[in-house]
């Protein structure tokens, strides 16, 4: 009985099962480092050995600082996507707790809300996070806290939007005449209503908030040396893009894969969970 | 737009002009960098603590928040947005300076972006399903997933590297320093805005009045150019409004890339030797750019909807 | 030889078939209605008379056969030449059929000059002209005016006129009363009755409607799931029949004082 469930779950969404498959299996890339690149260290490098070419001991060459590109890369998933499911989870978290707020209690809350959402919205995203990342100070802590900043409010346009949908309603308006207090009324029937929608935004997001984090390590303000990061090693391959071209190829690659990876998934997640959507695909 | 909603809109600008200075300020304010030591290293020299204490003193660095902030509001509504410590000179005119070549840019790159992403998209849908469709829609799906910052760095080395056909390092002035990093700016933003360009084109395709004309026997192209296209408009330029946002965003990172004199340049090193009032100045005035193109769109929509100019 | 043969039509989306082994003759100036609840798979039957059918449905048994001639293998001018000429479909909402950002005018100019070879300017009396015709008053006004500006039942009185400009052979109505209030439905009524009268139309009416379906229909349908459950002449449908479903439907009409005034 299991198998022929599992099977029609495959033929159902093919692309969904495979690049979740494909999505844990670059996880496990970023856990596994050490295995997979034979113990060799990212952050020391081998002075006689700069800048050489790819070559069987060195499968992407090696950097400046004769550090093994293809362990930092390997390890440079773990800075990447780290910081990235931080701060997916903190935006998702921190846009819905205020945009559901700000739907159901309405008024100044309400406007308090939005206003300062507004504020953000009205201003270039990346601009802001630069200005925030660099005046706070260079550090990937930082640059997740600035991009949440920029980020937030369309999570909590959304929740809100969704909260007031149903705010009206008459079971709502039910739950409400038999006495339901308010944490329970935002926790038992507020927050499921929106969460659906929510999850497929943050999933579908993830792809961008990757490539948000990793434009502000390019520029400077995220990821510090040694540490590896793939925007910072395209920012470090920048100068050698003459002689060693492979230094800024297999970080922008290894971006460029994994977001397609998660785009994808985000994408066949909504094809899961709400089919009716056309949009973009 | 009538002229009371069009001053009701300036006022909320000015409230969050206001909003994001303070927020800015309040950052740099509590930010650990210091601008004092920047600036003597910008210069070559480093003195010893107690000269850097005095000057911080004489530029008031060291005067609380609240005196510090309307000081500088103050001089903002004279037109002097201070003086930038790194570079020593007014920041109005480092602006100034910077400011048409990143409009340029922007502009380039927006003309490029919907001259690709209009007919692609509009084709997109006309043939929903079919396989041009499915092409546009991979090629999509491929330009948001990429990162522009090494689309970029892969252009220069194939365009300027290997085949030597575009300067490295471009002086912003002549339509060649332009292209590149345009179409760097372009690439992303043509995926995302087909991709919308298809959405709003199929929401028109599917509505009541579609099916209306064909049941009269009105032939498909005249449907499309003659009541689909024109309607599709009004979505697509509140995206095109909205792209906005991105295509300030990204002039930054091109900027930096192709060394491209721009404001995104600028703001960048700004940042990086916490030059203040440079920093403040270019939020403050990305800002009301930024708005002031929104109120233009919003006002234009109002203008081209027969719906809203009536039913007033 | 019946005008319009729909003859064991199978409709399919992919591969659910939404309607199976359809079958209705209609001849000229004869009125059938097609009743049933929603989901009955009425709508989706006059809409494959016209190659109208939604998002990839198609017939995929079956034939439909107007004039003698088979509507399946209508090359895109054909449909072109047909719709709105020989045949016309009039909708729920006639206003939502038309651009809301264009005036009644232009859309109705639009149409005529598809079919004839006029000038704006003498398409556009023609137009003021049929819609007088149909007892409109003002035509002119109405053609300037914006579907939005009109009442629910002008919209409808202007789709009807706009289907009968070139008085075709057939009238398809989809649910036309279903959203106006009761006088106006009866106003809509009594004009398509006219239409009959005056221009020999045949009429296929699809509403969910039974009183208006027996009050206009020479013939009565009963679609259910897709499926025809009952059909004959309007006396054997009201009173003879024996189908448990459309005695049902007949049950279903609100009587007053004990009398049913369907």
């Amino acid at each position: 009985m299991k198998k022929e469930k599992k099977k029609s779950f495959f033929r159902k969404y093919p692309a969904f099962v495979i690049f979740a498959v494909l999505a844990v299996l670059i996880i496990l890339a970023a856990v596994l480092a050490p295995l997979l690149t034979g113990g060799v260290n990212p952050t020391k490098g081998n002075m006689a050995e700069t800048i050489t070419p790819p070559s069987s001991a060195h499968p992407f060459g090696t950097d400046k600082m004769g550090r093994d590109i293809f362990a930092r890369v390997i390890y440079g998933a773990r800075a990447s996507l780290s910081s990235t499911f931080i701060l997916v989870a903190v935006i998702f978290v921190l846009g819905t707790f205020l945009g559901i707020l700000a739907g159901y209690f309405g008024g100044w809350i309400d406007a308090v809300i939005m206003r300062i959402a507004d504020m953000m919205m009205a201003f270039p995203g990346l601009v802001l996070a630069i200005a925030v990342a660099g005046i706070l100070g260079a550090s990937m802590r930082n640059a997740i806290i600035a991009v949440a900043i920029v980020s937030w409010p369309k999570y909590a346009r959304l929740a809100r939007s969704l909260v007031m949908k149903i705010r009206h309603t008459d079971f709502v308006a039910a739950a409400k005449v038999t006495g339901s207090r308010t944490p329970y009324m935002l926790w038992k029937y507020m927050l499921p209503n929106t969460v659906t929608t929510l999850v497929i935004t943050a999933a579908t997001d993830i792809g961008g908030m990757m490539m948000e984090l990793a434009a502000l390590s390019f520029l400077g303000f995220g990821a510090q040396a040694p540490t590896p990061e793939w925007g910072s090693m395209l920012n470090e391959g920048r100068n050698f893009m003459q002689s060693a071209p492979w230094m800024m190829i297999y970080p922008g690659l290894a971006i460029f894969i994994t977001v397609v990876v998660f785009n994808m998934l985000g994408d066949g997640l909504r094809d899961i969970l709400d089919p009716r959507s056309n949009e973009g695909r | 737009m009538s002229a009371k909603q069009i001053g009701l809109r300036l006022l909320q600008m000015l409230i969050v002009l206001i909003g994001i200075s303070i927020l800015t300020f309040l950052l740099t304010y509590l930010s650990p960098g210091d601008p004092v030591r920047n600036m003597y290293l910008a210069q070559g020299v480093m003195p010893d603590e107690a000269e850097i204490a005095v000057t911080r003193e004489e530029m008031g660095l060291n005067d609380p928040f609240l005196t510090q902030y309307f000081r500088w509001l103050g001089k903002c509504l004279h037109g002097d947005f201070g003086t930038s410590f790194a570079l020593k000179k007014p920041v109005v005119d480092l602006l100034l300076a910077r400011l048409w070549p990143t409009l340029k840019l922007a502009l380039a790159s927006m003309i490029i972006m919907i001259i690709i992403s209009v007919p692609l998209g509009v084709l997109s849908a006309v043939y929903q399903d079919k396989p041009i469709d499915y092409a546009v829609r991979a090629v999509t799906f491929f330009g948001v997933s990429v990162p522009n910052f090494w689309v970029g760095l892969l252009l220069i080395l194939f365009f300027c590297v290997r085949m030597k056909l575009f300067p490295v390092v471009s002086s912003g002035g002549s339509l060649k320093d332009l292209i590149l990093p345009a179409v760097t700016l372009a690439i992303a933003m043509s995926a995302k805005y087909t991709r919308q360009v298809r959405t709003a084109v199929l929401e028109e395709l599917h509505s009541d009045y579609v099916a209306g004309a064909r049941a009269r026997g009105v032939a498909e192209r005249k449907i499309l150019w003659r009541n689909v296209f024109p309607n599709s408009l009004l979505p697509l330029i509140t995206m095109l409004g909205l792209s906005i946002g991105s295509l300030l965003g990204g002039t930054s990172v091109v900027e930096v890339i192709f060394s491209y004199p721009g404001l995104g340049n600028l703001a960048v090193s700004a940042i990086t030797s916490y030059d203040y009032y440079l920093i403040q100045g270019y939020v403050l005035w990305v800002a009301v750019i930024y708005m002031l193109i929104n109120l233009l769109v919003d006002i234009s929509y109002n203008y081209v909807d027969p719906r809203m100019r009536l039913r007033r | 030889m019946a005008m319009l043969e729909i003859k064991n039509v199978d409709i399919s989306y992919g591969n659910n078939v939404t309607v199976k082994d359809c079958s209705l003759t209609l001849g000229q100036a004869e009125i059938c209605s097609i009743v049933g609840e929603s989901g009955s798979g009425k709508t989706t039957v006059i809409r494959a008379v016209l190659g109208l059918l939604a998002g990839g449905g198609k017939v995929t048994a079956g034939d439909i056969v107007f004039e003698g001639r088979s509507l399946l293998k209508n090359s895109k001018k054909e449909w072109r030449q047909l719709r709105g000429h020989d045949i016309s479909m009039i909708f729920q909402d006639s206003g939502a059929m038309m651009n809301q950002t264009r005036t009644i005018g232009k859309s109705f100019v639009e149409y005529i000059r598809t079919h004839e070879q006029l000038s704006k300017k003498e398409a556009w009396e023609k137009g003021a002209e049929m819609l007088e015709r149909m007892r409109l008053p003002d035509g002119d006004r109405i053609m300037r005016s914006y579907p939005f500006q009109l009442s629910g039942g002008m919209r409808q009185r202007v789709g009807i006129a706009m289907g009968m400009t070139y008085q075709p052979k057939l009238l398809l109505a989809d649910e036309p009363t279903s959203a106006l209030d009761v006088t106006t439905q009866a106003q809509i009524v009594r004009q398509m009755m006219e239409l009959r009268d005056e221009y020999g139309t045949s009429i296929i009416l699809v509403t969910h409607d039974l009183g208006v379906a027996s009050y206009m229909g020479d013939k009565i349908v009963v679609m259910k799931n897709g499926r025809i459950e009952d059909k004959g002449n309007r006396d054997h449908m009201l009173y003879e029949t024996e189908n448990t479903y459309t005695k049902m439907l007949l049950d279903a009409v609100p009587s007053l004082g004990g009398r049913r005034y369907v």
